[in-house]
C-alpha cells in the first residue's frame, strides 16, 4: 500500500507526458492525485487501530520478500543486496499524518494550479507529481539510503517548479540555484554521514529500523568523534530543510519566487522533511549526542523564533513575510525535539519520573503537530497570497487595504488563518505550540521563557502586518472592481479551515496517532 | 442532575456564533434573534444549574459539581481531561454572566440601528452594515466567557480567556472593519478602533504570556492542571514548596505570581491597564460586555479559582498575595486619579472600571476572598448599567465629550434615574450594590490592618485601606463630575440638546432590569442577612477547608459603614461644588484643568502610552511609544542583518565558489590548450564562465564533496590503524 501511495503519482507523471491537451492533463492531475489521498486516508483510518502500530522492531528480514508487516503497514525486499541495501518501506503515527498531509496538499495544489497556471502546463503537472513522490518516500523510507534517494528527487522537480514558473520580478532563477546548492550542501553532509553509519555498523546496514534498535552495539554509536560528525552531517542537512537560523536565507527568497503552489508545497511539506528527519533519525539514533547539543540547538531554535518574528515584522512584501513566519514557526518545532532530547536517560526510564517523559512526549507530539499545523496554515496563507496577487499583480503590503469590506470571504479565510498563525486557542496554531512549551519548559526553562515572548512578537506582525494592512482602512480607488473569492478558491481553502478548526477544537484525533508513535520514539531513546 | 449538562451552557451562544456566521448573516433580524435565542437557552440552563447548586449550599466547596471526561490529548502515557467544575462562587457567576449578557443582547438590538439624515433631510434608521457580525461576535464572547467559568482544568480555562481576547480584538475594532462609505463613521473613528484593537490583544497577550508560563510550570511541578487535582493539598504543600529557579522563591510564589501576571493583562492593571480605556473605540454595548459580564472579571475569576494557591503560599511565607494586594490597590487610586480629567463619558467609566477591579484584587490580595467576590458580581451588574446608560446618551445626542453635553435630564428622564442608580452604586451610597460591597472590603482591611493582631502583612493592609479609602473619595468625585457635566446645568452644544431623545424601549428596559437588580441585589450580603457570605465562604474552597471571613455585624462594622458612606457623600459634594453649584458652561474650560501641571499629567495619563505603549490620537493616527519604537528599530536591524550579514555569507560562498571555479578554468585552459591559445581567449574564457555560473557551482560543490568524503576516508584509515 506503501508503494501504492508512493509510486501512484510517477505513473501518473509518466501518464501525463502522453496526454494530448492541456485540459486533459489539468484534469487527469487532479483526480490521479486523489488517489494517493485516498489511500492515505484508508492507511490512517484503519492502521493506528492495530495493536502494536509502531516501527520498533519491525527489521527488514534479509533476503525476504515481505509485503505488508502486519504492524506498520510495512514492505521489505532486497534491492542491492551486496551492499545491503534493501527496499524498506513503514509508516507509523509520526510519518503518517505527514504523508496524508502531503497527498493532501498536492491535490489542493493542482486543483488550484489548474486555473492560474496556463503556460508550460504538461511540464508544471508532470513535475509536481514527481515531486509528490519525492516527498512521500522520504516520509514512508526506513532504509537510509533509499531515504537519501528520494530525498534528492525532491529537489529536482522544485528546483525547476521555481526556476520555471516563478514571477519575473523576483528573479527564479537566482532563488532555484540558491535553494538547489544549498540544500544540496546540506544533503553532501547527510550522504557523508550516512556513509559512516554503513561503514561503522556490523552487520553493514542502512535500515534505520536496524540502527535504531541495535543502536547500542552498534561501532559507530561506540565512538564519540564518528557518531558526533553524523550527527552534525544529519543535522546540518535537517537544519538546512527546516531551516533554522542561520541557515535559513535561501527560503525567504525560494518562496517567493515560487508559483504559488509551489509555495504551498515548499512551506507545506519540503520545510517538514527535515523536521521529520529529527525525530526519525537523529533523536533516536543519536539521543546521546543530540543530549549533549540540545541546549545549543535550542538556543538556535529560539533565535529562529524570535528574530524570524522581528525580521517578519519589518516585511513589505505580503509573501516574503509569510515565509519568513515559517522561520519563526519552524523554531517551536526544533525547540520541541530538543526539548526532548534534552531529557535525560534516567528521567525517560524511571517511573518516578514519569511527569518528565510525559512531558518530552508533549514535546514530540507538539512538535509533529506543530509541522502539520503549520502545513495547513501556512499552505493556506500561501494560497491566499497567490490569490491576491492573481487580482492585484503586487504583494507590496502599502498598495492593499480595506479588503474586510471589499472582498468578505478573503477577508474572513484570511483573518482565520493569520488567528491560526498566530497561535489562537481554539485554531490549529496553538495545540502544538503549547505542547511544545509544556515540554521545554521541562528542560530548557530559561530559554523558553524567551521563546515565549516570540508567541507575542508574531501576534503583533500578523495583526500590524497582515490583518491591518490587508483588511482594515481604506480601500484604494483601484480596487474598486476587486472580485471575491470564487468557488474553485474557496473549495481550495475549505478543507483546510476545516483542518485549522478541528484540530484546535479536538486535537485528540491526530494526536492520538502522533502520541502512539511518540511513546515508542521515546522509550528507545531512554532504552540502553 | 442538571448539573451532568453544564457542559452545555456555553454550546447555544456558541451553535448561535456558527448559525449567524455560517448561515444567517445576510438576516439581520434573523441572526439577532438567534443570538438572543442562544443566550437565552444559555441562561435558563445556567439557572438551572445555579439553582440546583444554591440547594447543594457551601458544602459544594468542598464536593463541587465535577467531571472530566473529554480527552483533549494524550501526551506521553497522560492526558490532558477537560469537563466541567462548578462550586459555589462560580455557580453564581453562572447566574451573573447570561443575565448581565442576555440584557445587553437585548440592548444591542436597537443600539445597532443608527439613525442619520439623507440628502433629501429626511430622518432615517439602518441597521449597522455588520450587524449580524456583531451578534455573532458578542454570542462567541459570552460563549467563552461561560465556557470558562465552567472549565475543570485550567488550560480550558486559558482557551477561553484567549478566545475572548480574539472577540476583544474584534469588537474592540468593529468599526475598522469595514469601508469609510457608510455613514456614521469617518475616519479618524476608523483610525482609533483599529489601534485601539491591536493594543488591547497586543497588551493582554503580554499578561497572557506570563499566564502560560505560570500555568505550564505548574502543570510541570504537580503534572497536572485540574482543579480538583491541583487544590490537593497535599500536592500543594509538598512539591510546590520546592525551591524555584529564581532565588528565594518557591515554585508556587513563582507560579502565583505568573498566574497573577494574567491577571494584570486582563483586568488592566497597572502597568498592563493601558488597553482599557482606549476599547472605549468599540460600540458601547461592547464595552458594557467586556467591562461588567465577561473579559476582565474573567481576570479576577482567575484569581479566585486559583485562590487556594496564593492562600497557600501566604501561609508558608511566600508574598505573591501581598502583590496583588499592593497591584490592586495601588491601581484603584491611580486609575481615580485619571478618571477626574476624562471628558469622554465613556472613558470616565472606563476608568472607573480600571480602579473598581483593583478594589476586588486588593480584597484578594488580604484575604478578604468573600468581599473580593462579591465586589466582583455586585460591579458586574452596575457597571453593565452604566455603560448601556451611557451608550443610550451617546446614541441620542451623537457625541461622547462631557462638555458637549449637559441638561439632559429633562430629555431622557429614564436614562437619567437608571444612570443614577448605577452611579450611586459606584459611589458606594447607601442602598445600592456598590455600597455593601464596597463597604465590606474597606471593613475587612480596617478590621485587619487596624484592630486585627500584627502580622507581617499589617503594614501592607494598612496601606490597602488608606488606597482604597482615597480611592472612595476620588470615585464619588469623578461621577459626581460625570453627572453634573451629563444630566445638570444647561445644554452646551444647542444641536446635541436639540437631537437628545429619550431611548426604545429594547434599550430602556434592559436598563430597568439591571437598575433593579443594582437596588436590591446588594441585600444578598448585607451584613444582617449575609447569605452571600454563608453560601460562598463557609465550606472554604477545595484544597481550603477552612471558611473564609464571617465577621461579626459588630461595632466596627457600623463605623466603618458611616465611614465609608461618609468619604463617597465628602467626595460628591465637592463635585457638586465643583461641577453643581455653578454649571459648566457653553466653551468654559474644566474647572479642573486650573490644576495646570497635575490636570496636565492626568489628562496625559501619566505618558505611560508614550513610554511603553503607543498613543492613538483623536484624528485616529497613531504615535508610538518608546517600547514600540525600539521593538521596531530591532525588528529593521535585523532584516538588514538578514540581508547583509547572513545572506550575505551565503552569497559570499556562492561568489567564492565561482572564483574557485573560474580560476579552475583558467588553470585548465593555461595547461591543457596551451599559453598561446589561452592568452587568446581570456576574455571569452571569463565571460563564458560568467554566463555558466551555475554550473560552475555544482562542479565547485561535488569537488567540495569529494574533498570531504576523501577527509573522511582519512580519518577512517588513521584511525583504523591505531
Amino acid at each position: 500500500m506503501l508503494s501504492a501511495i508512493t509510486f501512484i503519482p510517477l505513473l501518473g507523471a509518466i501518464i501525463i507526458l502522453f496526454l494530448p491537451s492541456d485540459n486533459a492533463i489539468k484534469r487527469f492531475a487532479i483526480i490521479w492525485s486523489i488517489i494517493p489521498l485516498i489511500l492515505a486516508t484508508i492507511a490512517w483510518v484503519i492502521f493506528p487501530t492495530w495493536p502494536d502500530f509502531t516501527l520498533m522492531g519491525s527489521y527488514c528480514p534479509p533476503d525476504i520478500w515481505v509485503a505488508s508487516a502486519n504492524t506498520y503497514l510495512g514492505e521489505c525486499a532486497p534491492w542491492i543486496p551486496v551492499l545491503g541495501i534493501q527496499y524498506h518501506l513503514g509508516v507509523d503515527g509520526i510519518s503518517m499524518p505527514l504523508v496524508w498531509l502531503t497527498t493532501l496538499l498536492t491535490t489542493l495544489g493542482l486543483f488550484y494550479s489548474a486555473r492560474v497556471i496556463n503556460e508550460r502546463v504538461k511540464e508544471f503537472f508532470a513535475l509536481f507529481l514527481i515531486l509528490e513522490m519525492g516527498m512521500l518516500g522520504v516520509f514512508v523510507s526506513l532504509d537510509l539510503f533509499l531515504f537519501y534517494i528520494f530525498w534528492e528527487i525532491g529537489l529536482v522537480p522544485m528546483y525547476f517548479l521555481i526556476g520555471i514558473w516563478g514571477h519575473d520580478t523576483d528573479r527564479p532563477q537566482y532563488a532555484a540555484i540558491k535553494f538547489f546548492l544549498y540544500t544540496l550542501a546540506g544533503s553532501v553532509f547527510m550522504l557523508l554521514a550516512i556513509i559512516a553509519l554503513y561503514l561503522f555498523s556490523t552487520p553493514h546496514t542502512f535500515d534505520i529500523t536496524l540502527l535504531t534498535a541495535n543502536r547500542d552495539n552498534m561501532p559507530w554509536a561506540k565512538d564519540a568523534l564518528i557518531s558526533t560528525l553524523a550527527f552534525l552531517g544529519f543535522f546540518l542537512a535537517f537544519a538546512i530543510k527546516m531551516p533554522l537560523f542561520p541557515f535559513h536565507t535561501w527560503l525567504p527568497d525560494a518562496h517567493t519566487a515560487a508559483p504559488t503552489a509551489g509555495s504551498v508545497i515548499l512551506a507545506g511539506i519540503l520545510l517538514k522533511l527535515g523536521g521529520y528527519g529529527f525525530i526519525r533519525i537523529l533523536l533516536p539514533m543519536f539521543p546521546g549526542t543530540f543530549q549533549s547539543l540540545a541546549l545549543w540547538i535550542g538556543v538556535l531554535a529560539v533565535i529562529s523564533i524570535v528574530y524570524g518574528a522581528f525580521v517578519a515584522m519589518s516585511q513589505n512584501d505580503f509573501k516574503r513575510l509569510v515565509a519568513y513566519s515559517s522561520v519563526n514557526h519552524m523554531g517551536f518545532v526544533i525547540l520541541g525535539f530538543a526539548a526532548a532530547a534534552a531529557l535525560t536517560n534516567e528521567q525517560v526510564t524511571s517511573p518516578e519520573l514519569s511527569n518528565y517523559f510525559n512531558n518530552g512526549a508533549a514535546a514530540i507530539n507538539g512538535a509533529v503537530l506543530a509541522m502539520f499545523s503549520h502545513g495547513v496554515i501556512t499552505g493556506g496563507l500561501f494560497f491566499l497570497v497567490g490569490m491576491l496577487y492573481e487580482r492585484t499583480h503586487t504583494r507590496e503590503l502599502a498598495q492593499f487595504g480595506g479588503f474586510m469590506a471589499k472582498v468578505p470571504i478573503y477577508g474572513a479565510l484570511l483573518l482565520l488563518t493569520a488567528f491560526a498563525s498566530l497561535g489562537l486557542p481554539g485554531l490549529a496554531g496553538f495545540v502544538g505550540e503549547f505542547l511544545v512549551l509544556q515540554g521545554s519548559y521541562t528542560t530548557l526553562t530559561a530559554l523558553t521563557f524567551v521563546a515565549v515572548i516570540g508567541i507575542v512578537l508574531t501576534a503583533a506582525y500578523f495583526l500590524w502586518k497582515v490583518i491591518q494592512k490587508v483588511l482594515l482602512g481604506q480601500a484604494d480607488e483601484k480596487w474598486a472592481k476587486l472580485p471575491d473569492l470564487k468557488g474553485y478558491e474557496i473549495l481550495t481553502l475549505v478543507p483546510l479551515a476545516v483542518l485549522m478548526v478541528l484540530i484546535g477544537i479536538y486535537p485528540s484525533w491526530i494526536l492520538d496517532t502522533i502520541n502512539q508513535a511518540t511513546i515508542v520514539v521515546l522509550k528507545a531513546v531512554g532504552a540502553t | 442532575m442538571i448539573q451532568n449538562f453544564t457542559l452545555f451552557i456555553p454550546v447555544f451562544p456558541l451553535l448561535a456564533f456558527a448559525i449567524i456566521v455560517l448561515l444567517t448573516r445576510r438576516n439581520n433580524r434573523l441572526s439577532a434573534w438567534i443570538a438572543i435565542v442562544g443566550i437565552i437557552m444559555a441562561l435558563v440552563l445556567s439557572l438551572g444549574v445555579f439553582l440546583e447548586s444554591l440547594a447543594e449550599g457551601p458544602e459544594l466547596a468542598q464536593h463541587p459539581f465535577y467531571a472530566a471526561p473529554i480527552v483533549w490529548y494524550p501526551y506521553g502515557l497522560a492526558t490532558m481531561n477537560f469537563g466541567w467544575f462548578v462550586d459555589p462562587i462560580g455557580s453564581v457567576m453562572l447566574f451573573m454572566v447570561p443575565t448581565v449578557c442576555l440584557m445587553i443582547f437585548i440592548y444591542s438590538v436597537a443600539y445597532m440601528r443608527h439613525s442619520h439624515v439623507d440628502e433629501q433631510g429626511h430622518h432615517i434608521q439602518e441597521d449597522d452594515p455588520r450587524y449580524s457580525h456583531f451578534f455573532a461576535y458578542i454570542s462567541l464572547f459570552t460563549a467563552m466567557m461561560l465556557l470558562l467559568v465552567i472549565s475543570s482544568s485550567l488550560l480550558q480555562f486559558f482557551i477561553a480567556w484567549e478566545v475572548m481576547g480574539f472577540c476583544s480584538y474584534a469588537l474592540i475594532g468593529f468599526w475598522s472593519f469595514r469601508g469609510l462609505k457608510e455613514h456614521h463613521i469617518d475616519e479618524a473613528q476608523v483610525g482609533r478602533a483599529r489601534g485601539a484593537s491591536i493594543k488591547a490583544f497586543l497588551v493582554t497577550r503580554v499578561g497572557d504570556i506570563l499566564l502560560l508560563t505560570g500555568m505550564i510550570l505548574l502543570l510541570l511541578v504537580t503534572g497536572t492542571l485540574d482543579f480538583t487535582q491541583m487544590f490537593n493539598p497535599d500536592g500543594l504543600n509538598n512539591v510546590l514548596l520546592a525551591d524555584s529557579p529564581l532565588p528565594g522563591m518557591t515554585w508556587l510564589t513563582l507560579i502565583a505570581l505568573l498566574i497573577f501576571g494574567g491577571t494584570v493583562g486582563k483586568s488592566a492593571q497597572f502597568p498592563l491597564h493601558i488597553w482599557l480605556p482606549d476599547a472605549m473605540e468599540g460600540p458601547t454595548p461592547v464595552s458594557a460586555l467586556i467591562h461588567a459580564a465577561t473579559m476582565v472579571s474573567a481576570g479576577i475569576f482567575l484569581i479566585i479559582r486559583m485562590f487556594p494557591l496564593f492562600v497557600v503560599d501566604s501561609q508558608t511565607g511566600g508574598n505573591a498575595m501581598m502583590w496583588v494586594a499592593i497591584i490592586g490597590a495601588f491601581t484603584a487610586i491611580f486609575a481615580a486619579t485619571i478618571g477626574l480629567a476624562q471628558n469622554d463619558i465613556k472613558r470616565v467609566l472606563a476608568y472607573s472600571t480600571i480602579s473598581q477591579l483593583g478594589y476586588m484584587l486588593a480584597a484578594l490580595g488580604i484575604g478578604a476572598f468573600v468581599a473580593g467576590s462579591f465586589h466582583l458580581i455586585m460591579h458586574a451588574f452596575f457597571k453593565a448599567l452604566l455603560f448601556l446608560a451611557a451608550g443610550a446618551v451617546i446614541h441620542s445626542v451623537g457625541t461622547n465629550d462631557m462638555l458637549k453635553m449637559g441638561g439632559l435630564w429633562r430629555k431622557m428622564p429614564i436614562t437619567f434615574i437608571t444612570f443614577m442608580i448605577g452611579a450611586f452604586a459606584l459611589m458606594g451610597i447607601f442602598p445600592f450594590a456598590g455600597f455593601w460591597s464596597k463597604d465590606e472590603i474597606l471593613l475587612e482591611a480596617l478590621r485587619a490592618g487596624f484592630y486585627g493582631e500584627a502580622s507581617p502583612q499589617t503594614q501592607t493592609i494598612r496601606f490597602v485601606y488608606i488606597c482604597l479609602a482615597i480611592a472612595a473619595f476620588l470615585t464619588a468625585l469623578y461621577t459626581g463630575r460625570q453627572i453634573f457635566l451629563t444630566f445638570f446645568g444647561k445644554p452646551r452644544d444647542e444641536h446635541a440638546y436639540e437631537h437628545a431623545h429619550e431611548s426604545p424601549i429594547t434599550m430602556w428596559a434592559p436598563l430597568a432590569v439591571l437598575a433593579t437588580f443594582t437596588t436590591f441585589l446588594g441585600l444578598w450580603n448585607a451584613p444582617f442577612i449575609g447569605a452571600f457570605t454563608h453560601y460562598i465562604g463557609e465550606g472554604g474552597l477545595m484544597g481550603l477547608p477552612q471558611a473564609f471571613e464571617h465577621t461579626a455585624f459588630d461595632q466596627l462594622a457600623w463605623i466603618s459603614m458611616f465611614l465609608s458612606l461618609g468619604i463617597a457623600i465628602g467626595g460628591l459634594i465637592v463635585a457638586y461644588l465643583i461641577y453643581g453649584f455653578r454649571p459648566v458652561a457653553a466653551g468654559q474650560p474644566d474647572p479642573f484643568a486650573r490644576l495646570g501641571i497635575i490636570y496636565k499629567v492626568l489628562v496625559n495619563k501619566y505618558w505611560l502610552d508614550e513610554l511603553y505603549g503607543y498613543k492613538i490620537n483623536l484624528d485616529g493616527t497613531v504615535q508610538r511609544g518608546l517600547l514600540i519604537r525600539f521593538a521596531g528599530a530591532l525588528s529593521r536591524g535585523s532584516y538588514w542583518l538578514d540581508r547583509k550579514v547572513i545572506d550575505g555569507l551565503v552569497n559570499l560562498a556562492g561568489w567564492f565558489g565561482r572564483i574557485l571555479a573560474r580560476l579552475w578554468g583558467w588553470f585548465d585552459a593555461r595547461i591543457i590548450d596551451g599559453i598561446v591559445n589561452a592568452t587568446a581567449s581570456v576574455t571569452g574564457e571569463i565571460a563564458g564562465w560568467w554566463r555558466t555560473m551555475q554550473t560552475g557551482d555544482v562542479q565547485n560543490y561535488a569537488l567540495i564533496a569529494a574533498a570531504g568524503a576523501m577527509a573522511f576516508a582519512i580519518i577512517f584509515l588513521l584511525r583504523s590503524f591505531t
